[in-house]
């Protein structure tokens, strides 16, 4: 609380967070601020909790220390009536896009108008139309999700993400597996929507050029530290040979391309020992 | 005998871990039932996916139990000069025993195994997740509506199941092997007693779509969000739910008519 102007301009402050899954250590004392109305990027290697992080912040996962403050409140100390009334604030992008496979695009989108408010239908249409022409699928209101393409669910996963008017949006690795369209379409999508709803927005990704392309801050965590944070400006100058590497996608560097293993020319020779 | 105790320890805490979990997932499920009165619409579907779609397979199960019941029954019967009362054999053995077993068994392959499928792509899939941070309860929303249309289910296929299959020992019994009809009917209505094997035939029907619910349910929500992991959940399912089914049987029969 020393410096409480800068407190005001945070949505999300992570403080000394720590978070083991069984023996493996996911996060290690990282500190992170989410500011209001930007787009923060957190880039690093898969596998180093990225998505954790985000279900730790939507208070999915309980960390093993440290707290994470969003708009003001302790995710972890809420009670569980208050922490759905803080999610509903909360829209947050799966990689699969999670829609729900029973129900068709339009169906998917109300799903949240329906579940927590008691809007007339006909206003519920008007809103799901606006969501889904937002993001550019309002034709496609009665497919199923299984008819769709991975940047179609995607998107119309965002059109529910947004159906509520969050006041931020948790975006799990968007681009993975996106032809370049898709990925333009995204990448356009976030800006915009970030600038036109007023939204604070959090990508977690390892695409460094789409990420680099949106983001006003980025965090890079890898095993389980934050190693480098910044503009992209500042981060694409990094002295930091790990940072360079991640950001040029390097075969080697810091960290190397052979996994962990003993003499090659001793393993060769080692014939005839069984292990 | 170091490494026996090692696994026979471990294997005790990772069953009764589960158990814990299981007991109370089963809460929360009960608790939801607040929920998911105002809105019948989503216990009225799953009733329709988990009842009306097993509604095939118990008759024509049904159906055939009976016509054997009354084959087999008939033979034994006749021995002692006693096939008038092949109705009364036939429906004692369906109201009491087989109806409400059968039909839990049948139940536990068709409609468990769906469930604990259903739930567990949901989980592999994000979808429950996803309803989570769109501060929706997935048990509420999901498991609650689907557990309660098993429980209301189960009774009414069993009832069913022992319905069709009183036809179908009637069907082989006077149709094909020349038992009176008159008697056929008149022996059952006269020795099946309401109480005694109606009401209990019924508890044990409730009890087995509890379990059956139950277990497909938690094994769908608990299971390894992965293919594999959820191709294995449904095998213990049917497999789990078939021991309850034959132990609680077992049980409830004892008690029930353990003092005749």
């Amino acid at each position: 609380m020393e410096n409480s102007v800068k407190q005001q301009d945070n949505l999300v402050g992570v403080r000394k967070l720590s978070f083991s899954r069984g023996e493996k250590k996911i996060f290690d004392d990282i500190t992170l601020d989410i500011e209001r109305g930007k787009v923060t990027a957190i880039m690093g290697p898969s596998g180093t909790g990225k998505t954790t992080l985000l279900r730790l912040i939507g208070g999915q996962l309980t960390p093993a220390s440290g707290s994470i403050h969003v708009d003001g409140q302790n995710v972890h100390r809420l009670r569980r009536a208050e922490l759905y009334n803080l999610r509903k604030r909360i829209g947050m992008l799966f990689q699969s896009g999670a829609l729900l496979t029973d129900m068709n695009v339009f169906d998917n989108v109300a799903f949240p108008l329906r579940e927590h408010t008691r809007l007339p239908e006909s206003m519920i249409r008007t809103l799901v139309l606006m969501k889904l022409h937002a993001v550019g699928l309002r034709g496609a209101r009665d497919l199923m999700p299984n008819e769709l393409s991975g940047g179609m669910a995607r998107r119309i996963a965002l059109a529910r993400a947004i159906a509520l008017d969050p006041m931020m949006i948790m975006y799990d690795e968007p681009f993975t597996g996106q032809d370049p369209i898709s990925m333009g379409a995204l990448v356009h999508l976030i800006k915009s929507l970030n600038t036109t709803l007023g939204l604070t927005s959090i990508i977690v990704s390892h695409d460094v050029h789409e990420t680099m392309a949106i983001a006003d801050y980025i965090y890079l965590i890898s095993g389980g530290k934050i190693v480098g944070h910044g503009s992209p400006e500042e981060i694409r100058q990094s002295p930091s040979d790990w940072v360079q590497q991640f950001m040029t996608g390097a075969a080697d560097g810091p960290v190397h391309f052979h996994y962990p293993a003993k003499d090659y020319f001793d393993d060769l020779v080692a014939t005839g020992k069984r292990y | 005998m170091i490494k026996f105790l090692n696994i026979l320890g471990k294997t005790t805490t990772a069953s009764f871990t589960k158990l814990g979990r299981g007991s109370y997932f089963l809460l929360e499920t009960l608790t939801g039932i607040i929920d998911v009165m105002p809105r019948p619409r989503l216990l009225i579907n799953q009733v329709y996916s988990v009842g009306v779609l097993s509604f095939l397979i118990i008759v024509i199960s049904g159906l055939f139990v009976g016509m054997v019941l009354g084959l087999q029954g008939y033979y034994i019967l006749s021995d002692f000069g006693a096939e008038e009362t092949l109705g009364l054999m036939v429906a004692a053995s369906l109201v009491r025993e087989l109806g409400p077993v059968v039909t839990a068994l049948l139940f536990a392959g068709r409609a468990g195994s769906a469930l604990t499928a259903e739930i567990g792509l949901m989980k592999a899939t994000e979808q429950l997740s996803g309803m989570e941070m769109m501060a929706v309860d997935p048990i509420k929303r999901i498991i609650t509506p689907r557990f309660l249309a098993g429980f209301i289910a189960m009774p009414l296929l069993a009832a069913l199941f022992s319905a069709v299959g009183i036809i179908g020992g009637q069907m082989v019994g006077t149709g094909l092997l020349g038992v009176d009809d008159g008697a056929y009917w008149s022996q059952m209505r006269a020795n099946i007693d309401f109480h005694d094997d109606i009401v209990n035939g019924v508890i044990k029907s409730i009890v087995f779509g509890f379990v059956t619910t139950w277990i497909a349910l938690f094994e769908g929500y608990d299971t390894v969000p992965t293919s594999e992991g959820v191709s294995r959940a449904t095998t213990r399912t049917v497999v789990n739910s078939a021991f309850s089914i034959l132990g609680l049987d077992f049980i409830l029969t004892a008690m029930m008519f353990g003092d005749h």
